[in-house]
């Protein structure tokens, strides 16, 4: 970037960009921020693990889990992160009609998951299995609730985003939040194969 | 429709507070009326509220502290008058409810809204300038990381008109702040205001790692950084590793409360110890991310002000970074007694000795720095020299209490009071005073008067030792922490003495009030025209008092540590550039003090139960978000001839100071 030379001690070349690279600085400052969400979903992995086994007389996982509903779930995310990397492809190649198509189709795949998540919660606060009703199934009600409301947050996001690419095209800011809404979205399906493996698959074991 | 609200929150019935918030009241309408009758609203509003300058936001943060810290005070001086007169029968003045409050606001503020503001007030001011940079990686975040600090500290404050405050400690252990033990507001304004401020401070996290790792000026590579940036680079490390597990504890507690779980709940499986274990892998970073700033301030003071270059430059970033590791290994100290096995014990016990070893690092390389160096004993010298002898006791009355057998006697006793406050004192608020008196030139454009600086100084360690020490007697006569009143009569003696103490301190902070006076009447005499009133080592004194707002002309280059003395040396420090270039800076937005203000808003409407708010100022806060998302324009560019033109006046002035 500069030399070090005695001549130029003090003072940089006039011709010198002077202002960092702003797609690094926010990609750093959002992976940053990712690091510090892991470190709240470690929590409440922590927590789960914890209190995972105090049923207080209630249900237990093995009675409560349907794994072909989870792992339908799992699907609908998993593959809404293909999309969303062929959105990302898309970017690159500055295809603007093809990134609101990928983007659109994660949109519904993601809505997909967060319905059935809410259709779950919902079946099982019906049946008197509610988050109040022991220290495991608070500590389930949390854990995958705080992933689903992250997710609701990032299509939320994702409608916000297929506005501005509409409306502003593929500009140097929007590919930016593209790229950080990228991240945002996969690191919530590694959350969630963490939640699949620890929660749903250990539980019913 | 108001939720739990109602006038009987007013605490008519009870004489002391309601004359606290009539005072607070009285002085915020007079300052009000000031602001008025000078007609600076709008002054206000475009330089600082909307300022998205690190310098601004600094000196923002700066005075949040100094305000929380007079709040902070005056619970200790309730206190510390409670218990010099709550001896034998008496029962004191304040009643266990209220003192109890008292303990808890006073912990909750001195920590989170009188250090935090401080230390990051400073890094705010001092950091981008010392890497050679022209703001912070995240301008618009840290305007929002201000005033989410400052909503917190809002919502503390109103608790003490409008409710209760938390009578569970600054701490909030469980099952004591569980909804069936504590059913009123307190614990709630408590949650909301540590929540608040902790994302404000996660941010703030975020972005000083990355400017720091992206920023620094050319050639300025990690080894050649000064102490202050690394220590806080190391701090912002401690802050995003620790702050998401405080968030994560929180949230939980706030769901045992508002919706019946069971985390940390006695019944229905919940366990307690989660919470305690949680709380602490926070709080203990937390104490570090207090020190380790101060630590910084006393390399470059000591630097400086010996006219020497720091000794042991590699083992203090080595020292520094062990702290940092450390610290996240040792939080079970906090709960010896809780039932841990003697291994467990063991293991926190010993990883607790270890920090000690940097921290002596550290301090024999002060130490070293300062011999057969040429120390100018101005007052950040004075506040560094005594901080470094009085925290060495601190520390080892903590190395005492790691020994887990010792701390079975003197766990929650006063011993434990002494301690703490023989490290954040002498420690952290020494030393970020000592940064204050330091910088206070490089923010302002003038120098605080040395005599009154030094008077305060004196009063200030006089009296921390009468307040303090009597507390490591008392905990080893077995009196424990938090106590309203007590029958014990030998203890009085001791608690009279700290009583006296506290009122030496209070002196101090007078002084300190006079001092600001008197240097702002003084300015003109006390000025600053060189932006180098200490011959300094480090590139912020290359930037005139105040700095520009882009704060460098040209960003320099750098061969060395201590680049500016370098660049002194050479005879490079004020070259004139050959050309100047056109310089692109943020524009100001109210958008983060909107933010704060609706943090402020959901806090309160979530502690008083009234939800149609809540929800309001939710999406009132995601629709800010937004739109700020939606804002493509937001730089201005400054052209180069207005660089040109404040330059020259720069030179101007540098020329007027004849050598």
């Amino acid at each position: 970037m500069m030399t070090t030379a005695a001549s130029t001690i003090g003072i940089a070349h006039s011709e010198e960009v002077e202002h960092p690279d702003t797609l690094e600085m926010q990609t750093l400052g959002f992976w940053l921020y990712l690091m510090s969400d892991l470190i709240i979903f470690a929590t409440l992995f922590a927590t789960f693990t914890v209190l995972g086994r105090n049923y207080a007389g209630g249900p237990t996982g093995k009675e409560l889990f349907e794994l072909p509903y989870v792992m339908g779930e799992t699907l609908l995310l998993l593959f809404s992160s293909v999309t969303y990397g062929l959105v990302m492809v898309a970017v690159h190649n500055g295809m603007k009609k093809w990134v609101l198509i990928g983007l659109a189709v994660t949109f519904l795949l993601g809505l997909g998951f967060v319905s059935m998540e809410i259709n779950e919660f919902h079946g099982l606060i019906a049946e008197g299995h509610g988050p109040d009703r022991s220290a495991f199934l608070s500590s389930f009600f949390t854990l995958v609730g705080t992933h689903g409301t992250h997710v609701t947050f990032g299509l939320i996001w994702m409608a916000v985003m297929m506005g501005q690419v509409a409306g502003k095209g593929l500009t140097s800011p929007v590919q930016s939040r593209l790229m950080r809404l990228s991240m945002f979205w996969h690191f919530l399906d590694i959350v969630w194969i963490g939640i699949f493996s620890i929660v749903y698959l250990m539980g019913v074991m | 429709m108001y939720g739990k609200l109602s006038l009987s929150a007013i605490p008519y019935h009870e004489p002391i507070t309601i004359g606290a918030v009539g005072g607070a009241v009285l002085l915020g309408l007079v300052i009000l009326g000031l602001i008025t009758y000078y007609r600076k609203w709008t002054y206000l509003y475009k330089e600082w509220l909307t300022s998205l300058d690190h310098k601004k936001i600094g000196i923002m943060y700066i005075i949040l502290a100094l305000v929380m810290l007079l709040r902070g005070f005056s619970d200790a001086i309730l206190m510390r008058a409670q218990q010099a007169v709550a001896a034998g029968g008496s029962y004191g003045f304040l009643s266990p409810d209220h003192f109890n409050q008292i303990f808890s606001a006073h912990g909750s503020i001195m920590i989170i809204f009188a250090a935090m503001p401080f230390l990051v007030g400073l890094m705010n001011i001092v950091v981008p300038q010392q890497i050679g940079a022209r703001d912070v990686a995240f301008p618009f975040m840290n305007s929002l990381s201000l005033w989410l600090t400052t909503a917190g500290a809002l919502l503390v404050m109103v608790s003490l008109g409008v409710g209760e405050f938390s009578q569970a400690g600054w701490s909030g252990y469980s099952p004591l702040t569980q909804i069936e033990y504590s059913p009123g507001t307190g614990v709630d304004y408590w949650i909301w205001s540590f929540q608040i401020a902790g994302i404000g401070s996660t941010l703030t996290g975020i972005n000083f790692l990355v400017t720091i790792i992206k920023m620094r000026a050319p050639g300025m590579k990690a080894m050649r950084m000064p102490l202050f940036v690394w220590t806080t680079f190391l701090t912002m490390v401690l802050v995003v590793w620790a702050f998401p597990v405080l968030t994560a504890a929180l949230a939980m507690l706030t769901l045992d409360r508002y919706v019946g779980m069971h985390f940390f709940s006695n019944t229905f499986g919940g366990n307690m110890m989660m919470y305690a274990n949680l709380f602490w892998t926070w709080g203990h970073p937390e104490v570090y991310i207090l020190i380790l700033p101060a630590f910084g301030i006393f390399s470059e003071v000591v630097a400086t002000l010996s006219k020497k270059r720091l000794f042991g430059y590699t083992s203090m970033v080595w020292a520094t970074a062990a702290i940092t590791v450390l610290s996240f290994s040792v939080w079970v100290h906090h709960f010896f007694t809780m039932g841990a096995s003697p291994n467990v014990n063991l293991f926190f016990g010993i990883a607790t000795m270890l920090i000690a070893i940097p921290t002596g690092v550290k301090t024999f390389n002060w130490l070293f720095t300062m011999y057969r160096g040429r120390i100018r004993f101005t007052t950040p010298m004075y506040w560094t020299l005594g901080a470094v002898v009085t925290f060495a006791i601190g520390g080892s009355s903590g190395v005492l209490l790691s020994i887990p057998s010792a701390d079975y006697v003197l766990h929650n006793s006063l011993f434990l009071i002494g301690h703490f406050h023989n490290t954040i004192i002498p420690g952290a608020v020494f030393g970020l005073f000592a940064g204050y008196y330091y910088w206070f030139p490089k923010a302002v454009g003038f120098r605080l008067n040395e005599n009154w600086g030094k008077r305060a100084f004196w009063c200030w360690l006089i009296g921390f030792y009468l307040a303090f020490i009597p507390l490591y007697v008392l905990g080893f006569m077995g009196m424990p922490r938090r106590m309203a009143y007590y029958a014990t009569p030998t203890w009085h003696p001791y608690l009279l003495v700290a009583a006296l103490g506290v009122a030496v301190i209070g002196l101090g902070i007078l002084f300190q009030g006079i001092q600001l006076l008197v240097s702002i009447k003084e300015r003109r005499a006390l000025g600053d025209p060189t932006g180098d009133p200490w011959d300094g080592r480090t590139l912020e004194w290359m930037t005139s008092s105040p700095p520009a707002v882009y704060n460098f002309p040209k960003i320099p280059v750098v061969n060395e540590i201590d680049a500016f003395v370098d660049m002194k040396e050479e005879g490079v420090a004020y070259q004139r550039p050959d050309q100047y270039n056109d310089i692109e800076m943020p524009k100001n937005t109210p958008h983060g003090f909107i933010m704060g203000g609706l943090a402020f808003v959901f806090g309160f409407a979530m502690i008083w139960y009234i939800w149609w708010l809540a929800i309001l100022a939710a999406l009132g806060m995601l629709f800010t978000v937004i739109a700020r998302s939606m804002d493509d324009d937001i730089h201005y560019v400054i052209p180069a001839a207005e660089v040109e033109r404040i330059e020259n006046e720069r030179y101007r002035q540098l020329a007027s100071v004849a050598k």
